[in-house]
């Protein structure tokens, strides 16, 4: 029987470093190629050695598939190609390859030039990678060799998301990557049509999570902002350079102009401008209202919010800065952060999910004492509030997915493995199909049932389909050919055509009985009669 | 397979192929070379235009001086421009299915098509090609809607009267065809059928059919498409290039076995080579701003714009023009210029390297801001503020007829300082400026059209391979006026089949085969037999399920349990019409072998016969004569069926079945 096999190297019950192995009649193929913002050693790649314990990358993998920009999506991508050795393709939509190496650059700045860490990729690695990237567009087939193919789906999420669809012969995988199921203020909802495929693998960091409507959350989020800034206070948002920081920015930009309020907002240095350029340059996949407006108005171009200088975090008086990066981990967030955690006038908003370990996991599960480096203790007497505008499918969302895709099997990863627990069962409740949620380096196997596809001479077709005195397309029909298999086509013919083909000559066979009937009345009658019943 | 023409533009084609039980709508082009017989519609009221004299018959008769007018020698309709539609009786429109759009010149008839036939279908075309397909709409509509005219006329369409009337009016084609132009809820209406699709991506037609946009290299978003089932390919080329500009490269490995190769939209200036153009553009824009003289350049707001305003982006400095204002006019200048910069998907790739940094990808986005180019959407309001001459403006329409262009014709004309600039090969430029005559103003032909040559096709044409080349009439012969270029013609072997507006081509293919589907615990209880060397078969009964033209073979349910009660239960719709089979059978029959056989089944009295073709074996006890022949039995047997059913299977046990 035809398998699938699944081999989460990362994500599988965690969030982290996804990266994922299939292996789909005969090709593999690797998902995602994520660091884990949570380590700092050996544990922030995936551990390649899984494949490479039995030959070399390329030898083995068939492409790589890219779903996001997310650094625990594409973070290890230098380290994989270029360190471990990966020469084949590597596939992601045009937004995430301008945007990708930029965040990687970002990253091994951080780490090489701030932690003082050797060993790391290099900057000419990170180009040297991308070379070997290949953009595709959103519905397009992607022909990766003779039977593969993939495709790329709208996911939402941050800008440039896709969902993947994986396909050899009548087999299929859908990976989602992160995705969103409900529009927001910059980017459309996830999509993808009734594909049916095999598997379906998809997030789940919100396995259990339900979440109020958008605008409730969104006026909660102003709320807060504005009553710190009236009383005085000073509100830190640590968020990640693109996505997230789009919608929020809109949303305050929005709300100061119709308020008319007078606090400085401002942006972290370092990507502001130049992300809000990327989504000038690629609003075709932001969402409908932002495409429709922006000859008139471009939603990225802001009056209010302003470049941040380090030096400001000392001004008097209230302000927002939205600092990078958002699980308050390392560099400028962290810095403001231990600036103003003092003060219980301020205000720290953490608008998306904190990988365990980072500073923002630490406070959000509401620890007030933290040690930082050089063994200090850092007291927080600032608010802490938690908002989840990061953009993932909710558990709504992601029934919703597998009611619009209907899959045969699905695969949790990229979620804790209690919440994928619950999760799991009510799939399984719900639409009947096995759910899995292999931990990392566990293989779960699928067993599927490809059809055969065969040629059918369009004669043997007609013949069959205008039997009957009324065709009725409802009712099945008992059909007989002959299968002829030659090489490696398969062709279904009438009977008689295959004994044309094979030079054969049809075999004549027949009966001939004596009947003797008793009959009393005149010969001519008789003859009638029998002919009668025999035509009847 | 048939093929209807609807249009004999070569260029804004309009076919409509019936492919097994689809039918596809390619293009909707619109003829716009009618307005050429239509006097220029001016913003401003110009008394030059509204004094020409009326034109009189040769008899004296004055009934249609209301309607023509005559100007230096030409005659011209004096209302609304109309234009030219595709043909609409040649076949039920309200039958398309669907219609493929190849880029957005081609598919300006679309409000006519959509709006006016009982369409019901789905619209296909790229996000760029629709994008800027409604600028070029709204452009249309807004310059003819803002100039109303009062007259409307029609008495010259008579066909008595047309006969009367002097070259071109006298030839013009299917005159009570021409329609006025549509308006804006019409072009949305038209536009909200459509569905964006991606280049290769592949989009089921009632699950029969496949369609799939490919890049066409020509303009944004411009695409040729593949048509195909799971045996027959049918590729259509629609204005394509090879040449590099802004857009995404042509795909041509993916129009390789095509079974048919519908060739349209080549360029229709084959001489001029469109390097060579811009280069003579560039020189004489220079000299007329160097003398002192304006330049315009009629032009659509899209497409060779964009590689004009980059080539002058280069040159201005070094020809010493940084200091002469660049004007673009159009309704829809501002959004041509800001959506040409969001197509990075669709741009060749040293535009896409330069959005990954990110950078616009046109510089004219510096132009703008360096203030060397302005844009206004008429010239009313800030632009004559702003104006300062000499400069340079970009303007529609191409055909002189109507927009901004009309009022800097007439305001230019008299000066021999001044230059056109002919850019757009789509006119005629000597008859875009007839109702204009006469003219001081320089003008300048330099057609850009980076549409494929006869050298090219030629040369995709041995590359890709079709089986049969099918194209416009046009493309079968020399241009009329250059009979001795036979060079300029399509070459190909089979030589091409032509077609003209109105006609119904047959292409030239049959199908054979269809795809079906096994599913798999059918093929498990198949039992392949191995008949000649690498040659197996076995034999299917199997049920036929078809849905959404799909076929697929199933198992046979098993036969239904026999009633425990004496009830006759109703015959359950799932169970299939089971009608005897009969299978063939081959093979012939040893028969030395076939008598052993009988001996041991119990026939102890067996004896053989030779005949002229075979043997004859009798069993006289059982009164029974078997005729063994090449390619025939014959059983003569009493009425006996066990006996019968018995020799039967002794017989097929020789037999192959088929």
């Amino acid at each position: 029987m035809p398998e699938i096999k699944v081999t989460p190297l990362g994500a599988g019950q965690d969030v982290g470093r996804s990266c994922i192995l299939v292996s789909i009649a005969g090709k593999n193929v690797m998902l995602d190629c994520g660091m884990h913002m949570g380590y700092n050693d050996d544990r922030r790649f995936p551990d390649f050695s899984y494949i490479t314990q039995n030959g070399r990358l390329t030898d083995f993998l068939d492409c790589v598939i890219i779903s996001h920009f997310h650094l625990d999506h594409c973070g290890a991508l230098p380290y994989f190609s270029e360190m471990v050795g990966y020469d084949g393709p590597i596939y992601m939509t045009h937004p995430t390859k301008a945007i990708c190496p930029i965040l990687l650059e970002d990253y091994r700045k951080i780490t090489v030039d701030k932690k003082g860490e050797t060993n790391f990729f290099t900057s000419q690695m990170i180009k040297d990678c991308m070379k070997k990237v290949v953009a595709v567009h959103l519905h397009q087939t992607v022909q990766v060799d003779e039977e593969l193919e993939i495709k790329a789906y709208y996911a939402g999420h941050v800008l440039g998301a896709a969902m993947f669809q994986i396909k050899v012969g009548c087999e299929s995988v859908v990976y989602t990557g992160d995705y969103n199921m409900t529009p927001d203020r910059h980017l459309g909802a996830a999509w993808i049509d009734k594909c049916r495929p095999d598997l379906l693998i998809s997030e789940s960091t919100y396995a259990t999570t339900i979440r109020d409507s958008k605008r409730c959350r969104e006026r909660d989020f102003l709320k807060k902002v504005h009553e710190t800034v009236e009383r005085g206070g000073k509100v830190l948002i640590p968020v990640f350079a693109l996505g997230r920081a789009q919608e929020l920015c809109i949303l305050l930009e929005t709300f100061w102009e119709r308020m008319n309020l007078k606090a400085p907002i401002y942006f972290s240095t370092g990507l502001t401008e130049k992300a809000n350029h990327y989504y000038k340059l690629f609003i075709t996949w932001t969402n409908q209202k932002i495409r429709k407006t922006f000859v008139q108005r471009n939603m990225f171009e802001f009056k209010h919010i302003k470049a941040f200088d380090r030096a400001f975090a000392d001004n008097p008086g209230p302000m927002v800065v939205f600092a990078t990066p958002g699980m308050l981990h390392a560099g400028q967030s962290l810095q403001i952060f231990r600036k103003w955690a003092g003060n219980e006038k301020n205000m720290v908003i953490m608008p998306g999910y904190c990988v365990q370990g980072t500073v923002g996991h630490k406070i959000l599960s509401g620890q007030r004492k933290l040690e930082m480096e050089g063994r200090q203790i850092l007291e927080v007497k600032m608010q802490v509030e938690y908002m989840s505008f990061s953009a993932h499918a909710d558990a709504k969302g992601i029934m919703q997915l597998i009611r619009q895709a209907e899959p045969r099997n699905v695969l949790l990863v990229h979620g804790e493995a209690k919440k994928m627990e619950f999760l799991k069962q009510k799939i399984e409740q719900e639409f009947h199909v096995s759910c899995f949620m292999p931990a990392n380096g566990e293989t779960t196997t699928i067993l599927t049932n490809p059809c055969i596809p065969v040629d059918i001479s369009l004669g043997l077709l007609k013949r069959e389909t205008a039997i009957g005195p009324v065709p009725d397309a409802k009712k099945p029909k008992l059909m007989h050919g002959t299968l002829l298999m030659k090489d490696n086509s398969f062709r279904l013919v009438s009977p008689e055509q295959a004994l044309k083909e094979l030079g054969l000559a049809e075999h004549q066979l027949r009966f001939t009985c004596r009947v003797h009937i008793q009959d009393p009345r005149k010969e001519h009658e008789t003859v009638l009669r029998v002919y009668n019943h025999l035509k009847g | 397979f048939f093929q209807y023409c609807l249009s004999g533009h070569p260029t804004l084609p309009c076919n409509v192929l019936k492919f097994k039980s689809t039918t596809i709508m390619l293009d909707c082009g619109l003829d716009m070379t009618s307005t050429l017989n239509f006097l220029p519609l001016p913003l401003v009221q110009s008394p030059r235009l509204s004094k020409l004299p009326g034109w009189i018959l040769k008899d004296g008769s004055t009934f249609l001086d209301k309607e023509l007018k005559e100007c230096s020698g030409h005659v011209f309709v004096d209302s609304v421009p109309e234009f030219c539609l595709p043909e609409t009786e040649l076949l039920d429109l309200s039958t398309v299915d669907v219609i493929l759009i190849s880029n957005y010149h081609c598919m300006m008839a679309l409000p006519y098509i959509t709006e006016y036939t009982g369409f019901t279908g789905t619209v296909y075309a790229t996000e760029p090609t629709v994008q800027i397909g409604r600028l070029l709409m709204e452009e249309l509509v807004n310059s003819i809607e803002r100039v109303p005219k009062a007259q409307s006329a029609s008495m010259w369409k008579n066909k008595e009267v047309q006969r009367l009337l002097p070259a071109p009016l006298k030839d013009a084609v299917e005159v009570s065809m021409w329609r006025k132009c549509y308006t804006m809820p019409e072009v949305n209406a038209a536009l909200s059928k459509i569905q964006l699709v991606g280049y290769s991506q592949k989009i089921e037609l009632f699950g029969a059919v496949q369609v799939t946009p490919l890049s066409s290299g020509y303009a944004l978003g411009s695409s040729n498409w593949i048509i195909q089932s799971h045996y027959e390919k049918v590729s259509y080329v629609s204005g394509s290039s090879l040449l590099t500009t802004h857009p995404q490269p042509m795909d041509q490995a993916s129009l390789k076995n095509s079974d048919v190769l519908i060739l349209t939209g080549l360029t229709q200036i084959p001489t001029a080579n469109p390097d060579g153009m811009v280069g003579e553009f560039c020189s004489n824009l220079a000299m007329t701003v160097r003398n002192g003289g304006n330049v315009l350049v009629p032009c659509y707001p899209s497409g060779v714009i964009y590689d004009l305003l980059e080539c002058l982006y280069q040159y201005i400095d070094s020809a010493g023009l940084s200091n002469v204002p660049f004007y673009f006019i159009s309704p829809v200048a501002n959004s041509s210029l800001e959506f040409s910069q969001i197509f990075a998907e669709w741009l060749c790739h040293n535009k896409q390297t330069k959005v990954y940094l990110p950078e616009p990808p046109f510089p004219h986005a510096e132009l703008i801001q360096t203030n060397k180019l302005k844009h206004y959407p008429s010239i009313h309001g800030d632009f004559s503020n702003d104006f300062k001459q000499p400069c340079v403006v970009f303007t529609g329409h191409p055909s002189l007829r109507f927009g901004d262009v009309v009022h800097f014709m007439e305001l230019w004309g008299k000066s021999s300082l001044n230059t056109v600039i002919f850019t757009e090969p789509d006119f005629s430029y000597l008859d875009a400026l007839a109702p204009y005559q006469p003219l001081a103003m320089k003008c300048v032909y330099c057609p850009i059209d980076t549409r494929l040559n006869f050298i090219q096709v030629s040369k995709l044409l041995k590359e890709v391979q079709p089986l049969h080349v099918v194209c416009p009439e046009q493309y079968t012969q020399p241009p009329p006026t250059q009979s001795h270029r036979t060079d300029l013609m399509i070459d190909c072997q089979p030589p091409a089949m032509s077609y003209r507006r109105a006609e119904v081509l047959t292409l030239p293919y049959k199908r054979r085969y269809e795809k079906i589907e096994i599913m798999p615990d059918l093929a498990d209880s198949l039992v392949p037999l191995e008949i000649k060397p690498g040659i197996s078969l076995a034999t299917v009964s199997a049920v036929l399920h078809t849905k959404d033209n799909k076929h697929v073979l199933q198992l046979p349910p098993k036969p239904p349990q026999p009633p425990a009660s004496k009830k006759r239960k109703r015959v359950s719709d799932d169970v299939p019409e089971c009608k005897s089979l009969k299978p063939l059978l081959s093979g012939s029959i040893p028969v030395d072998q076939f008598v052993q056989t009988l001996e041991k089944h119990g026939f102890s009295d067996v004896k053989v016969e030779d005949t002229a073709k075979g043997h004859i074996v009798l069993l006289q006890e059982a009164e029974t004569l078997i005729q063994l022949e090449e390619d025939s039995t014959h059983i003569i047997c009493d009425n006996d069926e066990p006996l019968r059913v018995k020799l039967r299977d002794l017989v097929l046990k020789f037999l192959q079945k088929f």
